[in-house]
């Protein structure tokens, strides 16, 4: 376990990673100027950049040592996660991407008002939005506590204080545009603090013999390796990893911090060039910690039973390398999840804030000023609850998070491109019940701990029939109430869906 | 209007009205005008660039579906894709954990360089007119 020479390392390798991000934002805050700069990087950043920024803010602390935690902890049926995780961007290239893009809004709450051309529709999404944000920042500030107490010694609430402060400093100075450069350092930190640690595991490992981790004598907290290898073991396994499937596939496109990034593209095509690279950078990632959590089932099965999976991925070198090259990996590696806590817990902090300041904080105060008083609302609340609330495994409350995303924000993206029909009753109505189901099924997930069964499991992953109702709400109240003046949907339609370079009226 | 492509027998005549010369001299409203006054035409064009996205769109979901998405029937229907092990892991993981993204990759691929030739087309048809 921790030693003092190891604490020493995983400090400075924390303090290294902050200020990398500070320089690097600060580098940034030359070019970030008007309150344009602030939300959206003023819509310059090329699709490399914008994807490296969208991987780097979309691999939080759930993917870095989450995963790995899960895998080795309940085995192959965890693997679902980051393939669905990396295929939420496919749905999200296919169904939203350029259309998002091409609708000119800032934010979530900006598309739907553009769309729908109503007052109620955006207050919803804004309350929304918020909601969705906090919900994915608590679990990230929670995490960010429990990892840094093992790497370094901090007291639990320090880590998550330490991330706050980092976040908001950065968000302060430079609004989005230092944020998109800081995010682009953060993934290729991401990427090198996994492979490379794990490139020297793997020696190790077939030094070793290379003996399978799932060979069928391989008993873990009385799991055989075949049972734990499976990917559809468990008890309700056909429709556990379709409900989950669902929930992943359709989530990503709802995330806040996701859609706001689409803005920063220069046009449509750009949005789907940004989203193929992204889906490159993803799978370069999500194949990594896998092999950790596989690893760790030989070499650190103690952590099953002591129920502290999820440090895994910091644990490996210490006990596989040794030494100061063990020492050093480690320190790799924490540098990496504190990036991860960073960039995620960034890129939230600027959706939410731009959603605050523009529909409550621009009321008193003008632009940037807005919108720094915005960042620390929306850095605060989530921190207070995070200090406040009693320890949930980051990888649920990032599901539940999901799962609200899919069911609120999934069906008014999609109908909301696609379908003419949509009115804005309809879409407040399918707002209110996805957030009012995904919300009841948080709370239920928050206060109680049930494992067995199919409420459990339907609790559990409520995107699979919240999402269903949601759509279905939306439409019968779409086709129930007046339809939206056709002029108006047929100069959305133009402007969601025609390339930038033809000559038409935009307005 | 007049059709001047030879048809074959009988001879075709070209029967031109006097004012012919005048009417063609003025401008046609373009397509991108049509499109911008929302006519029924203009319509027409916009309909039709959003049903060829669309099922593009549904098309490459369909994909995803018929491929990922029957992974864990196939697991289930076929013990023997978690019995055999290559690299030392079950085959049925090593898909999982290494094999969907390529896929996933070339799906979008595919999606991005079809989408964009609709859209080329598109632009073709209105800056035609």
């Amino acid at each position: 376990m921790s030693t003092d020479v190891n604490i020493a390392y995983g400090i400075t390798a924390v303090v290294l990673v902050s200020a990398a991000t500070l320089a690097i934002g600060t580098w940034g805050l030359r070019f970030s100027r008007t309150t344009s700069d602030f939300f959206v990087a003023s819509r310059s950043v090329r699709p490399g950049l914008n994807a490296g920024a969208i991987s780097g803010e979309y691999l939080s602390g759930a993917s870095f040592l989450g995963v790995a935690g899960l895998v080795l902890a309940f085995g192959g049926e965890m693997l679902w996660y980051p393939v669905g995780w990396t295929a939420g961007y496919l749905v999200l290239l296919v169904l939203v991407a350029a259309p998002l893009r091409r609708s000119g809004a800032y934010t979530l709450p900006d598309f739907a008002e553009a769309r729908l051309d109503s007052r109620a529709v955006r207050t919803a999404s804004s309350i929304l939005v918020v909601a969705i944000g906090w919900l994915y920042l608590m679990p990230q500030f929670q995490a960010a506590g429990v990892a840094l107490r093992s790497s370094t010694g901090m007291a639990p609430w320090a880590g998550g204080l330490v991330v706050a402060v980092v976040v908001l400093a950065n968000v302060l100075a430079g609004g989005m545009r230092s944020i998109t450069f800081v995010q682009v350092f953060q993934y290729w930190l991401k990427l090198t603090a996994l492979l490379v640690p794990l490139v020297f595991l793997v020696i190790v490992w077939l030094s070793d013999g290379g003996s399978s981790p799932a060979a069928a004598d391989v008993v873990v907290d009385g799991v055989t390796g075949r049972d734990w290898a499976d990917p559809i073991s468990g008890d309700h396994p056909l429709y556990s990893t379709y409900l989950l499937m669902i929930a992943t596939f359709l989530g990503t496109m709802g995330l806040p911090h996701v859609a706001v990034r689409y803005y920063t593209n220069p046009d449509g095509r750009a949005a789907r060039k940004t989203t193929l690279v992204v889906l490159g950078l993803l799978g370069a990632f999500y194949v990594l910690p896998p092999v950790y959590g596989a690893l760790g089932r030989l070499y650190a099965p103690d952590l099953v039973g002591g129920g502290s999976t999820d440090s895994v991925v910091l644990e490996l070198p210490q006990r596989m390398v040794g030494g100061v090259g063990g020492d050093l990996l480690t320190a790799l590696l924490v540098g990496g999840a504190f990036a991860a806590f960073l960039a995620t817990s960034s890129g939230l902090t600027v959706a939410v804030a731009g959603v605050v300041s523009q529909d409550v904080t621009s009321r008193r105060f003008e632009g940037v000023t807005a919108f720094r008083i915005a960042a620390v609302i929306a850095v605060t609340v989530p921190l207070s609850l995070a200090l406040l609330a009693r320890d949930v495994s980051v990888a649920t409350v990032v599901g539940l998070a999901f799962a609200m995303a899919a069911a609120t924000f999934g069906p008014l993206l999609v109908l909301g491109i696609w379908w003419r029909g949509l009115t804005a009753a309809g879409a407040v109505a399918g707002l209110v019940v996805g957030g009012l189901l995904t919300g009841f099924a948080v709370i239920d997930n928050l206060v109680t701990d049930r494992s067995e069964g199919w409420y459990a499991a339907l609790m559990a992953q409520p995107a699979a029939w919240a999402v269903p109702l949601s759509v279905a709400t939306t439409v019968l109240v779409s086709l129930g109430t007046r339809p939206p003046r056709a002029a108006h949907v047929s100069r959305v339609m133009v402007r969601l869906h025609t390339p930038e370079n033809v000559d038409l009226d935009r307005s | 209007m007049t059709d001047q492509r030879p048809t074959g027998p009988p001879q075709r005549v070209r029967v031109t009205s006097p004012y012919a010369d005048r009417t063609r001299t003025r401008p046609r409203p373009s397509a991108a005008s049509e499109i911008d006054a929302h006519t029924e035409v203009g319509e027409i064009y916009v309909r039709a660039l959003l049903r060829t996205q669309l099922r593009q769109a549904l098309g490459t979901l369909l994909l995803l579906a018929g491929t990922i998405g029957l992974l864990p029937l196939a697991f289930h229907a076929f013990p023997v894709l978690t019995e055999k092990h290559v690299v030392g892991m079950p085959l049925s993981w090593v898909l999982l954990a290494f094999g969907c993204y390529p896929v996933l990759v070339l799906l979008a691929w595919r999606y991005v360089r079809a989408s964009e030739r609709n859209e080329a087309e598109f632009v073709h048809v209105v800056e035609r007119s």
